[in-house]
């Protein structure tokens, strides 16, 4: 976080004192519409991809069901990483990182898909999975939190084993399965919309109103905004430490659950690089890597953007190597947008 | 005197002998046939030889560590070959993450002494002055699959044809097509930096020119089922109508497959590569988009054992006549669909 925008920009220091004192100015001037300020400047980026879309791809872009239809892709394929940036952005703003979020995921995919797991039936797969995610996000938070180990290398250790296992449980098969059930996950619709994109939207909705609704999420942005004084307020930083984990592990095995019913498979490759797309997302959405600050919402764009410009290089039929190369520097110019604008220029100048 | 014509006579009988063996020798020559006959071509004895037991031989063996189902069926196929040989002891060695860790394993190797050595590498090119040290040790290396810059640092090299799998998935496209010059083609290739890829793709577009046709939609994906899913998808937005779709790799066709059926789409046919066992199944039953895939078989492993055993025990291959085992071998990449899955059902390998 800059300096210029200072810890007033921290929600957790929206109680009713700041509140108070920012009565009186215009919605602008206050310290709390910064997060709102950078989403809505996602917004227009995820605007002018549309644009960008309409005038490439007219024929796509222009027509309001193929539109529908492929936007409705989009949003299916952002839904296994989307849920995981839910994780992953508690994890941030704690201060902390998970880096085993996609050997989580892959290690969920295949314990729920051996064949042991497939014969006890679909509702056996699904508690696999998320089980499989939280106890492995237990281990993590219980290294962190009582181990003392830096989230880095903790989880950088988990990435390394839970993918080795994965690998040694399917011996690097790809286990199939047929399912009904798990199938329908991703084939059926409600109302028009894909399962996926509404478990998507419930995850999310549900992340939205744990980080600012309840005291679970203002003891995790106090965590991340200075964890001695968290501590000295009498939050339990370890416990707290510890539960984020495991719902970061949570959320992978729910993913894992969305990529299995997507490729009817389980795999250990599954879940490849997912770690790094979910901390660019989280990123660009303005969470801080030093913890303290971020929103589900501005995540949950950060991983849209990605996905559409994806989308939009595909429907063009381009390579993807350019587009890696502007994913990087989406992340460079967001950040920089994030540090210098949105803190000292809105301020300079409207607030003079 | 007496002694210088004993000499003579000694000469005369030693040159009268030689005369008449000659003029015998002579004769026997004029005749034009041969007693074996059939020399220069196959003989049954070197199909005999080539099966027969020999002596006991050590054969190290070294791949990339499996990540998906290709290279998993690869190291299963070496290890099913040489079990199935009394002769023969199989040494795998794990060939780690990356060409230095295969390096590194194999120095190993090489020091202990097999008799031959059967190596996919990570990448021929790096791998190719391990193999030439092995070579010169006097140990036989088969290289397998991935060619190494210097042919001289192999015995054999047995490989697939990538070339000629494009063409393959390109001429049953362009016959199923023919006439048909405004037909939408999509490709999915496997990792589009990878040389094999290229070749898939370059011969895959030169056999559709014949025919008039061009690929319209191209998504790589990554050999994985997941970023086969997600290639798929994309490429079904992009294109709302298609005739045809080749997909390169079996392995991340499963993925491929659960997007079409996710999006409902059944208006194109599907070629697949590789020739996984599950691929076969839908080929056989007739259930999906797939009706055909294009082989690149794994079994070229077990190929690669049998040719490994063969030169290290100095002999030929049985059914052809020479004493050595050829140098290069490309293997066809082969046809299949609903009329001869079932001859191929037993070669399919596990996803």
């Amino acid at each position: 976080m800059s300096t210029a925008t200072t810890p007033s920009a921290d929600p957790v220091e929206l109680s009713k004192g700041a509140a108070s004192s920012a009565a009186g100015q215009s919605w602008w001037q206050r310290d709390s519409a910064d997060s709102a300020k950078r989403n809505l400047a996602l917004i227009g980026v995820l605007v002018l991809l549309l644009v960008i879309g309409a005038w490439t791809r007219s024929d796509i872009f222009l027509d309001i069901d193929r539109l529908w239809s492929n936007e409705l892709t989009v949003l299916t394929q952002a839904s296994s990483i989307g849920v995981i940036v839910v994780g992953m952005t508690f994890v941030m703003i704690s201060g902390g990182i998970d880096l085993s979020v996609g050997a989580l995921l892959a290690l969920a995919s295949v314990w729920c898909t051996t064949v042991a797991t497939q014969d006890l039936g679909p509702a056996a797969m699904v508690f696999t999975a998320l089980a499989v995610g939280a106890i492995a996000g237990l281990v993590n938070g219980g290294l962190i939190a009582y181990g003392k180990l830096v989230p880095f290398i903790a989880t950088l250790a988990m990435m390394l084993s839970a993918r080795g296992l994965a690998q040694n449980i399917s011996g690097s098969h790809t286990q199939i399965t047929a399912d009904p059930f798990i199938k329908s996950l991703a084939g059926d619709r409600l109302f028009g919309v894909p399962y996926m994109v509404i478990i998507f939207v419930v995850v999310t909705a549900l992340g939205w109103v744990l980080l600012n609704r309840t005291t679970f999420g203002r003891r995790t942005i106090a965590i991340g905004g200075n964890a001695e004084a968290a501590r000295l307020a009498g939050i339990n930083v370890r416990l707290q430490t510890l539960l984020l984990y495991v719902l970061s592990g949570l959320c992978c095995g729910i993913a894992a659950l969305m990529v299995v019913s997507q490729t009817t498979s389980g795999s250990n490759t599954h879940g490849d690089l997912y770690e790094l797309s979910a901390i660019a997302a989280a990123i660009i959405g303005g969470t801080a890597l030093t913890g303290g600050r971020g929103t589900i919402v501005g995540s949950l764009l950060g991983v849209l953007i990605f996905t559409q410009i994806t989308n939009l290089f595909i429907v063009n039929n381009l390579q993807l190597d350019i587009q890696r190369i502007i994913n990087g520097g989406i992340i460079v110019a967001a950040v920089l947008i994030q540090q210098f604008r949105v803190g000292s220029f809105f301020r300079t100048r409207f607030n003079k | 005197m007496s002694a210088s014509s004993a000499d003579m006579s000694r000469r005369k009988l030693l040159l009268g002998g030689a005369a008449v063996g000659a003029g015998v020798l002579l004769a026997g020559c004029t005749s034009n046939d041969t007693k074996d006959g059939d020399a220069g071509t196959n003989t049954k004895e070197n199909t005999a030889a080539s099966q027969a037991p020999g002596k006991a031989v050590t054969i190290g063996f070294s791949a990339p560590a499996a990540d998906h189902g290709w290279i998993g069926a690869i190291t299963a196929n070496a290890k099913a070959q040489a079990a199935k040989f009394s002769d023969v002891t199989l040494k795998v060695v794990d060939a780690g993450k990356d060409a230095p860790a295969q390096i590194a394993a194999l120095e190993t190797l090489i020091g202990s002494k097999p008799d031959a050595i059967v190596l996919l590498p990570q990448d021929g090119a790096q791998l190719t002055a391990i193999g030439k040290k092995a070579t010169d040790a006097g140990i036989i290396v088969i290289n397998l699959d991935r060619e190494f810059s210097d042919s001289a640092a192999s015995f054999s090299l047995i490989k697939g044809d990538n070339y000629g799998m494009g063409i393959a998935a390109g001429k049953f496209i362009g016959e199923k097509l023919k006439g048909k010059t405004d037909a939408v083609i999509g490709e999915i290739p496997g990792i589009d930096e990878l040389q094999l890829t290229k070749d898939r793709s370059k011969g895959f577009a030169d056999a559709l020119k014949t025919y008039g046709l061009t690929v319209k939609h191209r998504v790589a994906a990554g050999f994985t089922v997941e970023s086969g899913q997600k290639a798929a998808a994309n490429l079904l937005q992009a294109a709302p109508k298609l005739d045809a779709v080749w997909n390169h790799d079996d392995d991340q066709g499963v993925g491929v497959l659960a997007a079409i059926q996710q999006a409902g789409r059944k208006e194109f046919f599907m070629v697949g590569g590789a020739g996984s066992r599950d691929a076969m199944d839908h080929i056989k039953a007739g259930d999906t988009v797939l009706t055909c895939t294009v082989t690149y078989p794994p079994s070229m492993a077990s190929s690669a054992i049998i040719l490994a055993r063969l030169a290290a025990q100095g002999k030929g291959m049985g059914d052809l006549v020479e004493l050595q085992v050829p140098k290069l071998i490309v293997l066809q990449s082969e046809t299949i669909t609903k009329d001869n899955v079932d001859k191929y059902l037993p070669l399919g390998f596990k996803s």
